[in-house]
């Protein structure tokens, strides 16, 4: 499967043999899980064993949640109380269900920034990239629909506002929430839509998943130096790489062990620390909350939607240009879109030749600045939306497209990087120096 | 060095969710905060103060309120009031369930639940020590929840003692200022008073007393399997931190060998 030379599964028993000729699926396993992998990944390359371990958690916590669950607006916030009362465990697998999410988002949103400062997205990776972009859409998806489920003040009115969204697109835009909505307002069509989705799309992002591990298994990992493995011949090969059993699933493991002991912590002692209180709260269509505020994982985003109002000047060129057809509302949803669009766009807009930002010196102070700009992104979505807030978000706003849509094509002409290794080896070997008798070590390697 | 940037992103990225609830917080006076027997991570109920609060409970709030999603069946349950179940019975016989089959109203039983609120604009009691979220820490953080609680029994604990004595009237609804109430004026007349409810132990029945009694019993209709979450947190973080350990021990004698350490 993978491009860089090495061992592939031999059968070797009569029975191995049969069944390898008539289907290969051992030698796939094989293949999987021995992959030579960059032998100087660090901790951030731990992200993705989290996030595969978190879709396995809300998959199987959520089965078992859908069997005791009502999808109608009469019983839905009863059946999740009746979940929390009554059903063995029932507590603990809703919060872990609830918490389980926030992980994810945390987990996923490390992963994408790691794959923006180390270059991951760039050529020959961009399909990875994009894949991986896609489930993180789907994830929102996922998430948003799964938050109405226990209808709940912010489940009904977080529905409400998100859906629309989509009635802000112009002639298409209405039929699109009636169809989203399966009405004219948010109600049980909605909650029974929403439930279905929520039940199919983490499959769909199983089968995503599949794909994002295939095209990065094509292409091999990236690793922090961006410096490609040498696929020369397989000795070169080894030693750039190691296997990625046990090497790296075993470091995986226990750096997934650590995290799982603040989340059960989380779960266990504060396990309503990321909701919002009046989500305990029935859903009620008369009663509109005093603050409508998404989920923490949707701030950023939902800041840059609220961000551009009708008094910001690009704004009213666009409404000018457009002969009103591109108003504030809609405007707010393009950049909302946009903003992830951009980000999915990065393979094509970062024109430097050096991969990882380790030997980027002005890149390493820009990409910074937007790790910061999405933390302040996060904190204003949450406030209201009065000033100082909205300034402060429409610059953070401004400055995420920015960096996407300028700096990162700039940045490649300007920039004088700095020299990169040789080789993965040469970078291993500087933090791990060889031993003076370097015979001893070889002979000790071939043990 | 790079383990602890990435648990530093994640632990900034987990602490900077719940501005939100900041957002939300009410007027007036802020909500101090009271040491129940449930706070801290080994905190849990006390079942006699349970008790007494289930007795302020069923002898003032039930006039008006409602805890329709608590099964009387609980009242037994270990880590709740805990009742012998003759008493939950007995307790049981005083409220009534509309009865389908019979087309009119029975004597409950244990497995029916609380009645509904007799008031209509008298909110359910079952759930409402979780949805106020009474003090969130430094910058709203809400970090202090591990040893605090959300502070949704101080909350409710606040507001019953928290009457000022002022009323006003508007629209032909007398309003009641209390300054823990968001607003400040509360359309609920002061329910508790000193000596409102005589307790068979003799156990003190100040207005404050009876308050936080009453708060922690709708904490416990709030979150009935709180012991019980508690005591799985705390057994999976154990046994995670042993797994983090053997882990951290097999990596590195996995990986001494390739960085030349053996």
């Amino acid at each position: 499967m993978s491009g860089i030379p090495h061992d592939h599964y031999e059968p070797k028993s009569n029975g191995e043999k049969w069944l390898h000729s008539r289907l290969p699926v051992v030698g796939l396993m094989y293949d999987t899980l021995m992959i030579p992998t960059p032998k100087n990944l660090n901790w951030m390359w731990i992200w993705g064993i989290v996030l595969t371990f978190c879709l396995a958690l809300q998959i199987a916590t959520g089965i078992v949640l859908a069997m005791h669950y009502t999808p109608h607006v009469d019983n839905a916030f009863a059946s999740v109380e009746h979940i929390m009362r009554d059903v063995n465990g029932g507590y603990m697998l809703r919060y872990m269900h609830a918490n389980g999410a926030s992980l994810f988002f945390i987990a996923v949103y490390a992963h994408i920034f790691r794959g923006l400062y180390y270059g991951s997205y760039k050529a020959p990776r961009e399909i990875t990239w994009i894949i991986g972009m896609l489930i993180y859409l789907m994830m929102m998806g996922t998430a948003f629909m799964g938050y109405v489920l226990p209808w709940g003040q912010m489940s009904f009115w977080g529905a409400t506002v998100i859906t629309g969204l989509f009635g802000a697109i112009p002639l298409i835009g209405e039929p699109i929430q009636t169809l989203l909505l399966g009405g004219p307002a948010v109600d049980n069509a909605t909650l029974n839509r929403f439930f279905s989705l929520h039940y199919l799309l983490p499959f769909v992002i199983a089968g995503l998943v599949i794909l994002h591990i295939w095209a990065f298994h094509t292409t091999g990992n990236n690793n922090p130096t961006g410096v490609e493995v040498r696929r020369t011949s397989k000795e070169d090969a080894e030693k750039d790489t190691l296997p990625f059993w046990p090497y790296f699933v075993i470091k995986d493991l226990f750096a997934l062990a650590v995290i799982l002991v603040v989340f059960f912590a989380v779960v266990g002692f504060m396990p309503n620390f990321l909701g919002h209180p009046d989500n305990y709260i029935e859903a009620n269509a008369l009663s509109t909350p005093a603050h409508i505020v998404p989920e923490w994982y949707f701030l950023p985003f939902y800041a840059i939607l609220r961000a551009f109002t009708a008094d910001v000047w690009v704004v009213i060129i666009a409404e000018t240009l457009s002969g009103g057809i591109i108003d504030a509302k809609f405007f707010g949803v393009l950049a909302m879109f946009g903003a992830i669009a951009v980000m999915a766009a990065a393979p094509w807009l970062d024109t430097s030749r050096v991969r990882s930002g380790r030997y980027r010196p002005m890149f390493k102070w820009w990409f910074g600045l937007l790790v910061l700009d999405f933390f302040v992104l996060m904190w204003v979505g949450a406030m209201p939306t009065d000033e100082p807030y909205a300034t402060i978000s429409l610059i953070a706003s401004a400055y995420w497209f920015g960096y996407f849509l300028v700096i990162l094509p700039l940045l490649g002409v300007i920039e004088k990087p700095l020299a990169q290794p040789e080789t993965i080896e040469a970078d291993f070997d500087a933090h791990y120096p060889p031993k003076a008798g370097n015979a001893t070590t070889a002979a000790k390697s071939a043990e | 060095m790079n383990m602890i940037k990435a648990t530093l992103l994640s632990a900034v990225l987990a602490l900077t969710a719940p501005v939100a609830f900041a957002a939300g917080g009410g007027s007036g006076h802020a909500i101090e905060n009271h040491d129940f027997s449930f706070d801290g991570p080994f905190g849990s109920y006390d079942v006699n103060q349970l008790q007494r609060g289930l007795q302020i409970y069923t002898e003032v709030c039930a006039a008006c309120h409602g805890l329709k999603f608590v099964p009387l069946r609980t009242l037994g349950d270990e880590g709740g009031p805990h009742l012998p179940e003759e008493q939950v019975i007995e307790y049981s016989k005083q409220w009534e369930t509309f009865d389908p089959d019979l087309d009119d109203f029975r004597p409950s039983t244990p497995s029916d639940h609380f009645p509904k609120s007799a008031l209509s604009n008298a909110p359910d009691l079952s759930l409402m020590a979780k949805k106020r979220a009474a003090f969130h820490g430094p910058y709203g953080l809400g970090i202090n929840q591990l040893l605090k609680g959300t502070g949704g029994a101080e909350y409710i604990s606040a507001v019953l003692h928290g009457y000022t004595g002022e009323e006003k009237e508007q629209a032909g609804v007398t309003f009641y200022e209390n300054h823990y109430f968001p607003g400040g004026w509360i359309a609920m007349a002061p329910p508790l008073y000193d000596e409102a409810v005589e307790f068979a132990d003799g156990h003190a029945n100040s207005i404050e007393a009876m308050s936080h009694d009453v708060a922690a019993f709708l904490m416990w209709t709030a979150e009935p399997k709180m012991g019980a979450r508690k005591q799985a947190g705390f057994a999976a973080v154990v046994f995670l931190t042993l797994l983090s350990v053997l882990l951290y021990l097999t990596n590195k004698r996995i990986w001494a060998n390739a960085k030349r350490k053996d």
